[in-house]
């Protein structure tokens, strides 16, 4: 109806912008994540993964054999190919003398290193100097340093050594003392974009993510499905069966939605230790039970009453018992408010921190994924992206395929169950 | 035995006990507590019909009332102990806690984030629920919208945590701002504002849900109202604004006191992302710190949030009696 005559077609276009960005701005950070986790870790901290499918320039350090090394006046001089004998196998894009600076210098050009005199605090020195100039010419010395100390013309700048590199591979070394051991130069060549499943196999077979995917299944799976054989009969009660207390019920069931867990930790923690439970999985199956029931009941009761009560009351004036008519008539009845809970307590069970932390054990054996990420690879795996991210994924993926698989029940029971 | 196998296990007896408790229960109350064979059968049956709902409840009733009721007397009291337990110091436990520097930084973010997640979130799902109404690819949009929903917290803030990264070869905020030339900033430790890119990640989470919610109740509006406006020469801002915002306010406050509940029980988020530190502590994360070194500490910050969250629960019990009616 927002179809004015005139303003259709602008408005049109902007809302369909403004819909993308805002997409785009949800997506972006997930899409980011799940590219990296399928990239190579050195690829990772040299390249944004908005660059992941262009090649990466990435540094090496290579040691060319002195064997072969003449003198040439004064100078020793080293030629060669820094691919061996493998002609073409890369191609250079930079090269360099220092790991600090490892592509400082273009193919083609010579980079040496000059011994310069400088004025420091009034006081003659020295230091090194790298110097980058085309291989025809000569080098240019800048007037200061990269301290901002003058650099001496008198006395001039002694040679030390130079490197020259083609983009083949294809080098010449000199140096004014003998080469007699492999010098040690850097040189930056593109690597094509690499996907690889290893952050996966790493997180999956040594990083004993594969036991905390385990624990959150074992966590998960009862902590859905008893809650609702539970909650099921008191909806039922609440529901179709009449009694004085059915009002004070539901008022109660509706103040419990919203109770914070935080309140119950130590008090039941306590409980749980002197009954003999203790930190288990028995203990987390419970609180859990305990902590989705309001909802459960909520979510059931509501729509138990919507169902209609011609047949609730033909099926009792034909003799069925109460029970009879949950197990035969409502339950089945109920189905897609079943399926609304369950997909919500797995969901909830499933990416819950704050119950697995207090009420599982804190030894490693013990840790869901959630307790993994939080507690071990965030700060051993500090910087790690590629392990962080297939992690995240893999502790991601189900309740990810629940959620577009079942996202009509999941729509259902949030319009059911948010209090109006 | 592996837990899995265990749990397995668990699910068969919870399901079984379950089914074989109500089934016993009811064949006792029918056959032999009040039989509806003997002379008095019209009383015996009332009376079962009288006993049998609370049958069907009990189980229900005594998980709510250990795990939930029983903690909130639990909490308080233990709150009124010291670390140990074993000394009775009152107010005690109140009284340092609110003297502290440490408490007073994490009420304070805690309002920061009482006033603003709920406000953006449902902003922003109003936004993108009224966007997406008439579009042709919207139902795509507004489920890649919502995805986050499925995300776990500490998931998510993994997932912020890339975005906000200080190398600007993996944040891609420092990315943008190495584009344009300026310095890479760790945003997590702009005091102050780092708040604000902790909140956002709740932000991304709950929009989704303020979405899913907001725009059913768009969809449930009378078309004739529109039309009318429509007729009268109202623009479309004006009608959204005039005619729709009005009728959904009920349901606009729904989702945000549902969203301001979710906001004081979420720990996972500050401390996954900065456990606290750069003063983004609130007070979920601020009870975590105390929890198994400080028991009476832990209770006094639970019971705090519980007091928080009290007048929403009043409002939702008001209101359901209400709709009861």
């Amino acid at each position: 109806m927002d179809n004015i005559a005139g303003k259709r077609s602008g408005l049109s276009i902007a809302t369909n912008l403004s819909v993308i960005a805002l997409v785009l701005i949800w997506l972006i950070p997930t899409v980011g994540l799940l590219v990296s986790s399928f990239r190579e870790r050195e690829q990772i901290s040299e390249s944004g993964w908005w660059r992941a499918a262009f090649s990466v320039s990435q540094a090496y350090r290579v040691s060319p054999s002195a064997e072969g090394a003449v003198q040439e006046g004064d100078l020793w001089v080293l030629e060669g190919n820094l691919f061996g004998d493998k002609e073409g196998s890369g191609s250079v894009s930079g090269f360099g003398l220092t790991s600090r600076d490892p592509g400082a210098a273009d193919p083609g050009q010579t980079y040496a290193r000059y011994e310069v005199f400088i004025m420091e605090d009034g006081e003659q020195d020295d230091t090194n100097l790298e110097i980058a100039y085309p291989a025809d010419g000569e080098p240019e010395f800048p007037e200061t340093d990269e301290d901002g100390n003058e650099i001496l013309s008198d006395p001039a700048p002694v040679f030390d050594r130079s490197l020259m590199v083609q983009e083949n591979g294809d080098f010449r070394y000199v140096d004014v003392d003998e080469i007699d051991r492999a010098p040690s130069v850097y040189i930056t060549a593109p690597q094509p974009p690499e996907f690889t499943l290893d952050n996966y196999e790493q997180i999956l077979t040594s990083d004993n993510m594969d036991q905390a995917f385990i624990n959150t299944l074992t966590v998960a799976i009862p902590a859905t499905i008893i809650p609702i054989v539970v909650a099921a009969f008191a909806a039922y009660a609440l529901a179709w069966m009449d009694f004085a207390a059915r009002g004070f019920m539901i008022a109660m069931v509706v103040g419990l939605l919203v109770v914070p867990l935080q309140i119950a930790l130590v008090p039941l923690l306590t409980l749980h230790n002197a009954v003999g439970i203790g930190q288990s999985f028995l203990g987390v199956w419970l609180a859990h039970t305990a902590f989705g029931m309001p909802l459960a009941i909520y979510l059931l009761r509501n729509y138990m009453i919507g169902l209609p009560r011609d047949i609730i009351e033909c099926a009792k004036v034909d003799g069925a018992t109460d029970f009879q008519i949950f197990t035969k008539i409502v339950l089945p009845l109920s189905f897609p408010a079943l399926a609304s809970f369950a997909i919500f307590q797995f969901l909830w069970t499933w990416n819950d921190l704050l119950v697995a932390k207090v009420f599982l054990p804190s030894q490693s054996d013990y840790w869901v994924m959630t307790v993994k990420i939080a507690d071990d690879l965030l700060g051993s795996r500090g910087g790690d992206w590629g392990i962080l991210a297939a992690a995240a994924f893999v502790s991601i993926a189900v309740p990810l395929a629940v959620f577009f698989a079942m996202q009509k029940y999941l729509v259902r029971g949030l319009l059911a169950g948010s209090v109006k | 035995m592996p837990p899995l196998f265990q749990g397995l296990i668990t699910i068969v007896i919870a399901v079984a006990g379950c089914a074989g408790y109500f089934y016993a229960s009811n064949w006792v109350l029918d056959r032999l507590v009040f039989p509806p064979r003997t002379d008095d059968q019209g009383r015996n049956i009332s009376r079962a019909t009288m006993v049998r709902p609370w049958l069907f409840i009990f189980p229900a009733a005594f998980f709510l009332s250990l795990y939930l009721i029983y903690p909130v007397v639990g909490s308080f009291w233990r709150s009124l102990f010291n670390r140990s337990g074993e000394q009775f110091v009152g107010l005690g436990n109140y009284a340092q806690m609110f003297a502290e520097e440490g408490f007073r930084v994490a009420f304070f973010n805690n309002i920061l984030w009482v006033i603003f997640v709920p406000a953006a979130a449902t902003f922003m799902g109003l936004l993108v629920a009224q966007l997406t109404d008439r579009l042709k690819w919207g139902n795509i949009a507004k489920s890649l919208i919502f995805m986050p929903m499925a995300i776990s917290f500490v998931g998510a803030s993994l997932i912020w945590k890339f975005v906000y990264a200080n190398d600007p070869d993996i944040g891609i905020i420092n990315a943008v701002r190495d584009f344009f030339g300026m310095q890479p900033i760790d945003v997590l430790q702009i005091a102050f504002w780092n708040n604000f890119f902790i909140m956002f990640i709740m932000v991304w989470m709950q929009t989704g849900f303020a979405m899913v919610i907001l725009s059913a109740a768009l969809r449930g509006i009378p078309e004739e109202t529109i039309e009318a406006a429509i007729i009268d020469g109202a623009n479309p801002f004006q009608i959204f604004f005039k005619i729709k915002v009005p009728q959904i306010t009920p349901t606009i406050l729904v989702v945000w006191t549902t969203i301001t509940i979710l906001v004081l029980k979420v720990f996972d988020i500050v401390y996954a992302m900065t456990g606290g530190n750069f003063d983004t502590e609130i007070l979920p994360s601020y009870m975590m710190d105390y929890m198994f070194r400080d028991d009476g500490r832990a209770t006094a910050v639970a019971f705090v949030i519980m007091v928080i969250v009290t007048p929403v629960m009043v409002w939702n019990i008001v209101q359901a009696r209400r709709e009861m009616r």
